[in-house]
C-alpha cells in the first residue's frame, strides 16, 4: 500500500515536471537535429543548426540589439527605481501610499496594452519606430519591478547609516553613491539581472515598437512564418540558455545572505 | 571664565502639535563630559539630534564655538554622533569606516590610514584594522564607532545612549573606558542616557530632565546631594518625600509641619509655601540609634538584601501614604512586619521646591 502511494508520488512528480520542462527538452534536442526537420527521429546530435544562426548576420544583429536594449534599458530601469524607492523611504510625502501604488500599477497591466497604449504616445509625439522605442518600453515595465524589489529592501536601519555618513561629512550625493547603493547592492543586482530577464524575452513590445531594426524574439517570431525548421530550435535554445544565466544570477543576489 | 563651547538658548521644538523641548538653554563647557540624564520622552534625545544638526529646533538657537549652527546640517557642523545602533557602514572595513570622515576632507588615503590606525588604538583596537565590522563583538562595534567619530576631532563628539545595547558587565567596563578616553582626547562629550549610575559615574556636568525642560544640572554629586526639583530627588537616586508646609521664616532658618511632627531646618521658603522635604535612603536610620530628628515609628513591609546592604521599605504609623526608603548595614536585623522608630539628621534634609 505504502509503496503504491509512493509510486503515485513520483508518477506524479514526473508528469508535473515533464509537463514543465518537455517542451523545452524538445526544443534543445532538435536544435541538436543533423537533418532538416525538427521532427523525430533524432538524427544528431550535431552543431549545423548553431552555425547557420551564427553566421546569419539578421538573427547575430537581432540578437546584439536585444543584448543592448537589455542592458540599457535595466540600467535605466534600476536607477529610476532606486532613486525613487530611496524617495519614498526617506521623505514624507503627500499621499505616499497612493503614489507607490501608482509606481507599481504596470506591474499589472497587460504588455499589450503598454505597447499599444506607447505605440499611440510616440505616434502622436513624432517618435520613430525604434529599438529606442522598444527600450523606453521595456523601461516601463521594468522600472515598477525595480521599485518593488528596492523599495522592498529598504528598511529603517539603514537610516543611522546613511545618518552617520552625513555626520561625517558627507554630502547627499556621496552618501547615496558610497553608503546607501553598496548597502543595497543585493538589490539593486537583483532588480537588474531580473529586467535584464524579461526585456530579453519580451516580443509584444518589441513588436509594435520596432520596425527595420529589431529584437531577437521579434526576429525569431519572422523566422517562424516561414515555418519550423532546426535553426529556430537553435536560437530558440540560445535564447532560453541567456535567460538561464540571468536567472541565475537573480536567484545568487537576492537570495545570498550577508553574514549579519 | 571662558566662553561656553556650545551654548543652547530657549530652544523649543514641536513633533507636529507634540511639544518635546520647552524653553531649554543649556552651556557646555570645553572638554567637559555632560551627561543628559531622564527618562524616555524627556526631550534629551531630541536635544542631542538638535546638537547634531539632524533636527532644526522649532525655536531658540544653538551656537557651536561661537558660531550660529542652528540649521547648519551635520556634514557642515564640528560634531559627530556616535549612534545607539553604532551605524556602521556594513561593506566596508573597520579601518575604512574609521577613515571615512578624514576621506570625506578630502585627506590622502596613506594619511587617512595613519590617523584610523591611531584612532583604533586609542580604543584599544589596533587588530581591527582590515576586519569588517560583522566579525566585530557588541562591545567592538562600539568602539569602532567611537574611533569613527573621534578620527576626525571634532569639538563635540555626542553619545546617543553608546550603552544601551550592551550587558551589565561590559557596561560598566566600556563607562570606565569612555571616560578615560574623554580625558586623553579632551573633546567635549555629550552623552545621552536614562541610566543614573552611568550619569553619575561619568559626568562632570550631569543635567536632569524631564517632560521637555531641564530639571536640575549641575556637578552630579551636587546634583545628588542637594537636588533642585522632587523629579531629580527621585530620578537620580531614590528618596523618602515628606509633604509639608512652611509655617515659620526666620534668618535663613524653616519650620516645616508634616504628617511626621514640625522639622526645622536651613532654607528660604515663605512662611504658608507647600514644600517637600527628600532624605535620601543612607540618611535614614532604622531603631534606637537616633538622628538628631525624630520622624515616627515605621511599620517594615519589605527587606531587600542586595549584597553590600539591605533595602529597607516601611510605612510610617503616623501617616499611612508615606513611604520610607531606607538603607540598612547587611548585618542588620530587621524583617519584614517589624515596627522600628526612624529618625535623621537635619542637615541631611533636603528642602524641594515643588
Amino acid at each position: 500500500m505504502r509503496a503504491a502511494v509512493r509510486l503515485a508520488a513520483w508518477l506524479y512528480a514526473i508528469a508535473v515536471y515533464g509537463f514543465i520542462f518537455l517542451p523545452v527538452v524538445v526544443l534543445v534536442l532538435f536544435s541538436l537535429q543533423a537533418t532538416s526537420f525538427p521532427i523525430p527521429p533524432f538524427t544528431g546530435p550535431s552543431l549545423r543548426w548553431y552555425q547557420a544562426v551564427l553566421s546569419d548576420a539578421r538573427l547575430t544583429s537581432a540578437l546584439v540589439n536585444s543584448l543592448m536594449v537589455a542592458v540599457l534599458s535595466s540600467l535605466a530601469s534600476v536607477t529610476l527605481g532606486f532613486l525613487s524607492a530611496w524617495g519614498f523611504a526617506r521623505f514624507v510625502l503627500p499621499g505616499s501610499a497612493l503614489l507607490r501604488g501608482l509606481i507599481t500599477l504596470p506591474l499589472t497591466v497587460s504588455y499589450l496594452i503598454i505597447g499599444m497604449g506607447l505605440l499611440v504616445l510616440f505616434n502622436w509625439a513624432g517618435v520613430p519606430k525604434s529599438l529606442l522605442a522598444a527600450g523606453i518600453g521595456h523601461v516601463v515595465i521594468n522600472l515598477p519591478l525595480c521599485f518593488a524589489i528596492i523599495y522592498s529592501q529598504m528598511g529603517d536601519h539603514q537610516i543611522n547609516i546613511e545618518r552617520a555618513g552625513r555626520d561625517l561629512g558627507a554630502a547627499e550625493w556621496k552618501v547615496l553613491l558610497l553608503i546607501t547603493v553598496p548597502v543595497m547592492a543585493p538589490a539593486i543586482f537583483a532588480g537588474f539581472f531580473l529586467s535584464m530577464t524579461f526585456s530579453w524575452d519580451e516580443f509584444v513590445i518589441s513588436f509594435l515598437l520596432t520596425r527595420f531594426e529589431t529584437t531577437l524574439p521579434v526576429e525569431i517570431w519572422n523566422l517562424l512564418r516561414s515555418g519550423l525548421n532546426p535553426k529556430t530550435n537553435a536560437v530558440g535554445s540560445l535564447v532560453f540558455a541567456v535567460s538561464i544565466v540571468l536567472v541565475v544570477f537573480f536567484e545568487l543576489t537576492l537570495l545570498r545572505r550577508k553574514p549579519a | 571664565m571662558s566662553a561656553p563651547l556650545v551654548d543652547i538658548r530657549n530652544v523649543s521644538h514641536r513633533f507636529g502639535q507634540l511639544p518635546v523641548l520647552k524653553d531649554v538653554s543649556l552651556a557646555i563647557d570645553p572638554g567637559s563630559y555632560t551627561i543628559l540624564l531622564g527618562p524616555s520622552g524627556s526631550g534629551k534625545t531630541t536635544l542631542l539630534s538638535i546638537l547634531g544638526g539632524f533636527v532644526t529646533p522649532s525655536e531658540g538657537k544653538v551656537f557651536i564655538r561661537g558660531q550660529d549652527c542652528t540649521a547648519v546640517p551635520p556634514a557642515k557642523r564640528p560634531t559627530t554622533t556616535v549612534f545607539q545602533d553604532y551605524a556602521l557602514f556594513p561593506h566596508m572595513s573597520v579601518g575604512g569606516n574609521v577613515g571615512f570622515g578624514l576621506r570625506m576632507r578630502g585627506i590622502d588615503g596613506a594619511t587617512r590610514a595613519a590617523k584610523a590606525r591611531d584612532a583604533l588604538a586609542l580604543v584599544g583596537l589596533a587588530a581591527a584594522f582590515d576586519k569588517k565590522p560583522h566579525q566585530l563583538s557588541g562591545g567592538q562595534r562600539q568602539r569602532v564607532a567611537l574611533a569613527r567619530a573621534l578620527v576626525i576631532e571634532p569639538a563635540v563628539l555626542l553619545l546617543d545612549e553608546p550603552l544601551g545595547a550592551l550587558d551589565l558587565k561590559l557596561r560598566r567596563q566600556m563607562q570606565d573606558e569612555l571616560k578615560a578616553i574623554q580625558k586623553r582626547v579632551g573633546t567635549a562629550f555629550v552623552h545621552v542616557t536614562h541610566d543614573q549610575e552611568e550619569a553619575m559615574a561619568l559626568a562632570d556636568h550631569c543635567v536632569v530632565m524631564n517632560d521637555g525642560r531641564i530639571e536640575d544640572e549641575g556637578p552630579p554629586e551636587r546634583v545628588y546631594a542637594r537636588p533642585k526639583t522632587r523629579f531629580s530627588a527621585t530620578f537620580m537616586g531614590e528618596s523618602t518625600i515628606l509633604a509639608g508646609t512652611v509655617t515659620e521664616a526666620r534668618d535663613g532658618i524653616v519650620m516645616v509641619s508634616t504628617a511626621v511632627g514640625s522639622l526645622s531646618l536651613q532654607g528660604a521658603s515663605p512662611a504658608g509655601a507647600p514644600v517637600a522635604l527628600a532624605i535620601r535612603p543612607e540618611h535614614l536610620v532604622l531603631g534606637d540609634a537616633k538622628g538628631d530628628v525624630a520622624l515616627g515609628a515605621g511599620k517594615v513591609g519589605d527587606v531587600v538584601f542586595q549584597g553590600s546592604f539591605k533595602r529597607v521599605l516601611a510605612t510610617s504609623m503616623l501617616d499611612p501614604v508615606l513611604q520610607f526608603i531606607a538603607k540598612a548595614p547587611a548585618s542588620a536585623t530587621v524583617q519584614a512586619g517589624d515596627t522600628i522608630p526612624v529618625s535623621c539628621n537635619a542637615q541631611d534634609i533636603i528642602l524641594l521646591a515643588d
